[in-house]
């Protein structure tokens, strides 16, 4: 690793400010892409701005309508969070299924929409759920936040505080997974608000996409069935050791299918 | 440029001078002189670096030692009790043949206490997919298994 300069910030203004003025300074989340990144010195900010010990930054508050989880809240704590399962089964699920035990007592969800890995799971969710991400300078919609891989609507300076999501009627995420990184190789995250359906992509391009015929059928009759003839055009697809263009295209309507499925029971 | 890093370890409090850039591990490793918690494949796949931070096992390779800073960490070298009982996952380890190498048991041991105080009666599935960020070369995993299920008993009675 790269030597750098490390700074605890004690809040979230303290942290926008060194941001603004070092162009190379990157913000430590929980770091579980980040350190990884820097051993390998694919990454090498020139300081390290440690959110880790903002407390406003953490915790989930819900309701009926919405559950808004802080940018430093844990994968585990999502999963573990009895607000969230009761409101979102399909999210408590997604965050129990990310990485492994470790990472996800580590990780956090700003982290994650804020690195946007073509195959995070939480992007799925986010654009699904049609979530509202909360920053310190405003409020961007899920359909504006994802810009392709890697990247995000965020601009210099930008700090994601938090993620609000409105509770849906009914909801599941179903990925296949990297047997060995436990990365989607797609993941596909349906949601019924009551008044539309959409449905997110996650895994099979650089960024995760909608597919606005299934999205379409699914309105018309929220049914297996209704997506089971529905194909994405491989052109592109991430092809890869893993899962060539085809095979992912052929697996997008598979787990849309079981997505389907789960969220009817 | 170096920093001092003062946190807790096994109940007793510790401080050193580090690189800003000193994973955990390797202080836990180098300054500390632990080195029951080891380093196998360096990139955050193996497990073989848990430690228990605050309660929660997390992966000491990909992490700063830095944002361990006022922490609570427990090694394999504090679960022991004072007069050499083994807790009762070291036990079960040894009585269930849960290793032949040895290298990956303090990350199996740590994870899995974590994981029982996550799923106190664990099914024999629920260990294998909870296992998944530790990997072992030599057993196969059966003995892990039917280590971790036979703690879960001890740890709960």
């Amino acid at each position: 690793m790269y030597s750098f300069s490390y700074q605890k910030a004690k809040t979230v203004a303290d942290a926008a400010k060194v941001l603004a003025k070092d162009g190379d300074a990157k913000l430590l989340a929980g770091g579980q892409s980040l350190i990884a990144a820097m051993k390998l010195r694919l990454a090498h900010p020139s300081a390290v701005i440690d959110l880790g010990t903002i407390k406003e930054l953490s915790g989930i508050k819900g309701d009926s309508k919405a559950v808004a989880i802080g940018a430093m809240t844990r994968h585990a704590e999502v999963a573990s969070s009895a607000a969230v399962k009761k409101a979102i089964p399909a999210l408590a699920s997604l965050a129990g299924g990310i990485g492994d035990r470790m990472v996800r007592n580590m990780g956090t969800i700003g982290g994650s929409l804020a690195n946007n890995d073509p195959a995070a799971d939480y992007p799925a969710a986010v654009l699904a759920l049609g979530a509202t991400i909360v920053t310190n300078k405003r409020k961007i919609a899920a359909d504006e936040f994802f810009k392709g891989m890697y990247e995000t609507a965020l601009q210099k300076g930008e700090i994601i505080t938090s993620v609000s999501f409105p509770v849906p009627k009914r909801a599941a995420y179903m990925k296949f997974k990297n047997p060995a990184s436990r990365y989607a190789i797609v993941g596909v995250f349906v949601a019924d608000s009551g008044s539309g359906v959409r449905v997110a992509v996650t895994g099979a391009a650089p960024s995760v996409f909608r597919v606005a015929a299934m999205e379409k059928a699914l309105a018309a009759k929220f049914a297996p069935e209704s997506v089971a003839n529905i194909a994405v055009p491989e052109k592109g697809l991430n092809s890869d050791l893993h899962a060539k263009a085809d095979y992912r295209a052929h697996l997008v309507t598979v787990m849309a299918k079981r997505a389907v499925e789960a969220a009817m029971k | 440029m170096t920093v001092k890093v003062s946190l807790t370890v096994n109940g007793k409090p510790a401080s050193a001078e580090v690189e800003e850039r000193t994973l955990l591990v390797n202080f836990i490793r180098d300054s500390l002189r632990l080195t029951g918690t080891h380093v196998g494949c360096d990139t955050a796949q193996c497990g073989a670096c848990t430690i228990h931070m605050n309660g929660r096992a997390v992966k000491s390779c990909n992490m700063l030692a830095m944002q361990a800073e006022g922490a609570d960490l427990v090694t394999i070298e504090g679960i022991a009790k004072a007069d050499g009982t083994l807790h009762p996952m070291q036990e079960a380890f040894r009585q269930h043949h849960g290793l032949q190498c040895g290298f990956c048991t303090p990350g199996m041991v740590m994870s899995a206490i974590d994981l029982v105080k996550n799923f106190p009666d664990p099914s024999e599935e629920l260990i294998r997919e909870q296992l998944d960020g530790n990997l072992c070369r030599c057993t196969g995993y059966h003995n892990i298994v039917k280590a971790i299920k036979a703690a879960s008993q001890t740890m709960r009675s």
